[in-house]
């Protein structure tokens, strides 16, 4: 019996072998062992900081520099004609938020970062929340993730042409240049409009769907300040302010969402619409309350833009997938290192 | 012996060849996920987290099947150290499919994400926010993914020696449909 079955016991301890070899095979294709090129999320937090770098440990990736505020968002109601969330039915949410400079250095000095961010959970009683992140620019640097990295590398180069290279490969790049050379500079995160850049698509309640944009636009009056005279006032001043001014006297900004026309750029951050589209005024988000990032409530908190309710959902814009990716794994590392940011109560030094 | 006793019952039969699917399209989702950032990656996550809880409720009811209809015995004639590896996997098997749905849970509660089922349909919190929490949850879903798929390798290699090897039964018993006609005697 033996010899009659040998042939084909080695044919079957074969296909076993390859059976299991393919297995092996596809999980290590999906897992993008086999594809070096593949962009990961890994690849691109670590294009934001340069490697050793221990300064940044136990801090975000980028947008390093931040500081917590608490509040509410008083919805007026106008919304849920766009979107069946909860958020927009008339009432007050309560919000946890970070002001930040988009930095991966926690340390920069505020006059040496030009963008600024705006980071907001509003959460619902329906138990559901809507997480954002603002910037200031009006449109974003670069229109796909690819790019992106792209431009992290080149900025982070020791060649002197990367840059040059870069700009001259993604024309788009010129559009953000532009603002971060032309337009002028705050001294408050209080004065500043912040914009989600990214299209999302709102759901209405016939589930009727519009791809809409929005923005934080301030109450308080900007005034211009330039970088050297911010740089005069400290290197933190921007959290000192905001600190201040929020314990005088809470903040607002009112929430524009604007409607994309049939045929629209959604899919590209660096397309503004043209300035006649239908805006709407949902609401109006209030900062009552500024907290130190170390022992504040936003620290833990990923403001992963693809959080949302039902009612609101994300665009052909490749951007918010990629975000999410992003944030998460730097939201793994950065929860992985807290001893390195140890918190005050726990026996940190100052 | 009838066919009936050697072989595990319908229901279990069914459990298994439906996990199988769940659990190897999980694995791949989740290896898959953690590596892009394109836009895939959010319906990834977005089919992560529900088919994850599908397969805790099922290897929940499952467990209950096992406890309640046993399992058909080995063949006598098995060496002791396949039994023990047969043994052992399987209730390495039940423990990972248990655990890693909770550990992903668990994982998501503490990071303050919310752990959404399907649009709008959330569950809420198992653990209290927690740096630390999280990354040892963090750490034993993403390193008992891989064990767990090791494991299932040898489960189908086991499997598949038992079919074409040794035909014993043993495949039979937890065939989909019934080939007994064709399986040879145990010597």
């Amino acid at each position: 019996m033996a010899v009659a079955h040998r042939p084909s016991v080695l044919v079957s301890l074969a296909l076993i072998s390859s059976v299991l070899g393919l297995g092996a095979a596809l999980f290590a294709y999906t897992a993008g062992w086999f594809s070096p090129r593949r962009l990961t999320p890994g690849k691109v937090v670590a294009a934001f900081s340069p490697p050793n770098d221990t300064a940044v440990l136990g801090h975000r990736r980028n947008h390093a520099k931040g500081i917590c505020f608490t509040g509410v968002f008083e919805a007026n109601g106008a919304g849920s004609e766009l979107s069946k969330a909860a958020v927009f039915v008339r009432g007050q949410y309560p919000v946890l938020g970070r002001f930040n400079l988009a930095t991966p250095n926690p340390n920069a000095p505020d006059a040496t970062v030009r963008v600024r961010g705006l980071g907001i959970q509003i959460s619902t009683p329906d138990g559901q929340e809507w997480r954002s992140a603002m910037i200031d620019p009006p449109v974003f640097t670069v229109s796909t993730p690819q790019a992106f990295y792209g431009l992290l590398l080149a900025s982070g180069s020791n060649d002197p042409n990367a840059m040059k290279a870069f700009t001259a490969a993604h024309p788009e790049f010129a559009k953000f240049a532009d603002w971060a050379k032309n337009a002028p500079w705050t001294g408050s995160y209080a004065e500043e409009r912040f914009n989600s850049l990214d299209s999302f698509v709102f759901v209405d309640g016939s589930g009727a769907e519009r791809a809409v944009r929005w923005s934080l636009l301030p109450a308080a009056q900007p005034a211009a300040v330039s970088p050297d005279e911010l740089a005069e006032r400290g290197p933190n001043f921007l959290e000192q302010e905001i600190a201040q001014r929020v314990a005088s006297e809470p903040q607002r900004w009112t929430m524009v969402v604007t409607v994309a026309n049939p045929g629209d750029p959604t899919a590209d951050p660096t397309e503004a619409w043209p300035p006649d589209r239908r805006t709407l005024e949902v609401g109006t988000l209030v900062a009552q309350h500024v907290q130190a990032e170390r022992d504040g409530p936003c620290r833990d908190i990923n403001f992963d833009p693809t959080v949302l309710p039902s009612g609101i959902r994300t665009s052909d814009d490749p951007f918010p997938a990629a975000r999410s990716s992003a944030y998460a794994k730097s939201y793994d590392l950065r929860t992985a290192e807290a001893e390195d940011y140890p918190r005050a109560e726990t026996g940190a030094k100052p | 012996v009838t066919s009936r006793h050697i072989r595990f019952t319908v229901w279990q039969r069914v459990l298994h060849w439906l996990m199988a699917a769940c659990i190897l399209a999980m694995l791949f989702i989740g290896v898959g996920m953690v590596s892009t950032i394109k836009p895939i990656y959010l319906t990834l996550v977005s089919i992560h987290k529900p088919l994850g809880i599908a397969i805790l409720v099922l290897a929940l009811i499952r467990l209950a099947l096992r406890l309640r209809y046993g399992a058909p015995p080995l063949p006598a004639n098995l060496p002791e150290p396949m039994k023990l590896a047969a043994e052992g996997s399987h209730y390495a098997l039940y423990a990972l499919m248990i655990a890693m749905p909770l550990l992903g849970w668990g994982m998501l509660s503490a990071a303050e994400y919310p752990v959404v089922l399907f649009r709008g349909w959330h569950l809420p919190a198992i653990l209290p926010q927690s740096d630390s929490l999280h990354t040892r949850l963090w750490n034993a879903h993403f390193y008992l993914a891989f064990a767990f798929f090791a494991l299932i390798l040898l489960h189908v290699a086991a499997a598949l020696f038992h079919a074409l090897v040794r035909r014993d039964g043993v495949f039979e018993a937890m065939a989909p449909v019934s080939i007994g006609g064709e399986v040879a005697p145990a010597e």
